[in-house]
C-alpha cells in the first residue's frame, strides 16, 4: 500500500471530508473517523443540533475510509445505497464513527457503521450501506 | 401564490436558513405542486473523488435530506420541529462535474407523526437520476415538550 492510499490519508485527500473537517484515527488496527463540532455543521441553530446530512456524510465516509482500509485495490469504495437512521438528535460536539464489513463477497460489501458523541453506548446514527468492490462499470 | 410560507419562509428554509446548508451552498430552486426543488452550485470542495472531479455522495445524501425535509413542510403547510427518522439514497451514477446538482422531493404521504418522502437528484431530469432516496420524518419531533427535548434532559433540566 503505498503512503497515499493508507487510511490516516485517504479522507485528507478527499475535498467533502476535509469540508466536514474529518480526522482518522487508527489505534490498535481499529479505524475511528472523527467529526470536530463546527459551527458550520448546524442545521438546527434553535436547538441547536447537527444538520443530519452531515452526521450522514460523516458515517459514509468513515465506511469509504474502513473499506479502503480493507480493500487497498480499489482506486476509490463506491457506495451502491446507503441507509441511514438517525436515533438521537446531533449535539454540538464532536462526533465519533467506527465502520465493521458484516459482510464481503465478491463483487459487495455490507458494511454497518456507528456514531456517537459522549457516550458510545448511545449512538446517534447508525448506517448500513453496501458498496461495489470491482473498479469496472 | 401569495402565501408568506411558500414565497418567503420556504425559500429561506432551502438556503441561508441554517449553517449547514447555507455552508454548502443550497438554494432555493422551485415550487410545482406538492414538488420542491432545491440546487447546489458545484465547487471544487464539495467533491469526494478528487481524480475525477465527482461530487461526493455525502453531500448528494445532505442534499436530499434537506429537500426531503422542505416537501414535509409544504406538506404542512407551515414550520414545525421535523427529524429524519431514517433515509435511504440508491446512488445510480456519478454526477457530471462542474455542474450543479438539483433535487426535487415529494411528500407522498402524510400522518400525524411521520412524513414519508420521495426524492430524486439529477442535473437536468429527475428522469435521469443521479440518486434516488426514499425517507421517514417525523413530524412534531419534539412531541410537544418543546424543541430539543431530549437535549435539555441530557443537560439536567427538568423534563
Amino acid at each position: 500500500m503505498s503512503e497515499a492510499r493508507s487510511p490516516e490519508t485517504l479522507l485528507d485527500r478527499l475535498p467533502y471530508a476535509r469540508f466536514l473537517g474529518l480526522k482518522t484515527v487508527m489505534e490498535d488496527d481499529v479505524l475511528t473517523v472523527v467529526m470536530p463540532f463546527a459551527d458550520r455543521l448546524i442545521g438546527n441553530p434553535m436547538l441547536p443540533a447537527l444538520h443530519g446530512g452531515a452526521t450522514a456524510a460523516m458515517v459514509e465516509m468513515t465506511a469509504i475510509a474502513q473499506v479502503a482500509l480493507s480493500y487497498p485495490r480499489l482506486r476509490l469504495p463506491r457506495p451502491i445505497n446507503v441507509t441511514v437512521s438517525y436515533l438521537r438528535s446531533g449535539k454540538p460536539l464532536d462526533v465519533f464513527a467506527r465502520a465493521r464489513i458484516a459482510k464481503a463477497g465478491r463483487r459487495v460489501a455490507h458494511v454497518t457503521v456507528e456514531a456517537w458523541q459522549e457516550d458510545q453506548a448511545n449512538p446517534i446514527a447508525a448506517l448500513t450501506a453496501h458498496f461495489l468492490l470491482s473498479d469496472d462499470d | 401564490m401569495s402565501d408568506p410560507f411558500l414565497t418567503d419562509i420556504l425559500p429561506m428554509l432551502a438556503g441561508g436558513a441554517a449553517p449547514h446548508p447555507g455552508a454548502l451552498g443550497f438554494a432555493f430552486e422551485s415550487l410545482d405542486g406538492d414538488r420542491v426543488r432545491i440546487r447546489v452550485p458545484y465547487r471544487d470542495d464539495l467533491v469526494g473523488d478528487p481524480d475525477t472531479g465527482v461530487l461526493a455522495g455525502g453531500l448528494v445524501t445532505a442534499l436530499l435530506d434537506h429537500v426531503g425535509g422542505l416537501a414535509v413542510w409544504l406538506a404542512l403547510g407551515s414550520y414545525k420541529p421535523i427529524a429524519t427518522l431514517d433515509l435511504r439514497v440508491d446512488y445510480m451514477r456519478a454526477a457530471e462535474p462542474g455542474r450543479a446538482l438539483l433535487a426535487e422531493a415529494r411528500c407522498y404521504r402524510l400522518t400525524r407523526s411521520v412524513a414519508f418522502v420521495r426524492a430524486w437528484a439529477f442535473e437536468t431530469s429527475p428522469d435521469d437520476p443521479v440518486a434516488a432516496a426514499q425517507a421517514a420524518y417525523m413530524v412534531d419531533s419534539d412531541g410537544g415538550r418543546g424543541a430539543g427535548a431530549n437535549l435539555k434532559r441530557a443537560s439536567g433540566a427538568a423534563s
